[in-house]
């Protein structure tokens, strides 16, 4: 059971994301991209991180996708059917990402203190369970994310709004 | 719930993290438009929130303290944060340019070229 919504969730998160890399309208790579956050969420709930997969939901598919489709919008120009096209270089890109990939798989498949199966779970990935890491033993990460959010809104309101100049 | 007892191994979710950050590296590497190149930005940190997860899910035992266990779900937390934040800013930025150049291919943003 576990399995088959896990390689459901797991190939539509990664199909969802090759849409985004490759369509050419970018209205529709932007959706995409909800898409594959959503995936990943499952995800999460498959690695018994809940209050992970809520998180992810709100911010991710809620917020963000959300306001890529706002900037989306605000900067459409000219034909949108050709709106998201490659640069010239494109084929190096494919080439190293499919070089990284390769790597990356090899080092994954190869090495044999990964090849973990799932022991029972009993410990909890709830928003209770992860308040009581947050509050103690990561309170100044925690704090410093507050400001850092905090101090992200305003400047991005005055890059985006522009400062009056002073007469 | 039951889902969580699969039988689908650690490797098998470092694959599917892999194949995503190659994917948004591609996109990086290989797109025009400013904002997609975002996006693709956004597809790479999700991978590495992937890879949190799962070495938190499979790498525990009950003999750590119990309230070191979630760790890795609480780097990946700060990670959605650092995105949410970069990707605000990334996007005033990209309203900011499109405004003063009317464009938001970055083949034209070579204004620091001298």
């Amino acid at each position: 059971m576990g399995t088959i919504v896990f390689f459901i969730f797991a190939i539509l998160a990664i199909a969802a994301a090759w849409g985004v890399v490759t369509s050419r309208n970018i209205v529709h790579s932007a959706f995409y991209l909800a898409l594959s956050f959503s995936g990943v969420a499952v995800l999460y709930v498959l690695m018994n991180a809940d209050f992970l997969a809520a998180v992810q939901l709100l911010v991710y598919t809620g917020a963000v996708s959300i306001m890529v489709v706002f900037a989306v919008m605000l900067t459409l120009r000219g034909e949108v059917s050709d709106s998201n096209p490659e640069n010239r270089k494109w084929g190096w890109g494919a080439f190293i990402s499919v070089l990284l990939f390769a790597v990356i798989a090899l080092v994954v498949l190869t090495n044999p203190d990964w090849r973990i199966l799932p022991s029972a779970w009993t410990s909890g990935g709830s928003a209770e369970d992860m308040s009581l890491l947050l509050l103690s033993q990561f309170m100044i990460p925690f704090e410093a994310a507050a400001v850092l959010l905090t101090v992200a809104l305003a400047g991005a309101v005055i890059l985006a709004k522009g400062v009056k100049e002073n007469k | 719930m039951n889902l969580g007892n699969l039988s689908v191994g650690l490797s098998t979710y470092l694959l599917v993290g892999a194949m995503l950050f190659c994917l948004g590296l591609y996109g990086v590497f290989a797109k025009r438009n400013i904002i997609a190149i975002l996006m693709s930005l956004e597809l790479m940190l999700n991978a590495v929130n992937i890879n949190f997860v799962a070495f938190n899910r499979f790498l525990w035992n009950q003999k750590i303290d119990i309230h070191y266990i979630l760790t890795g779900n609480v780097a990946a937390l700060f990670v959605i944060v650092v995105a949410a934040a970069e990707i605000a800013v990334g996007l005033a930025l990209v309203i900011t340019i499109y405004r003063n150049r009317h464009s938001t291919n970055v083949d034209e943003f070579d204004w620091l070229k001298w």
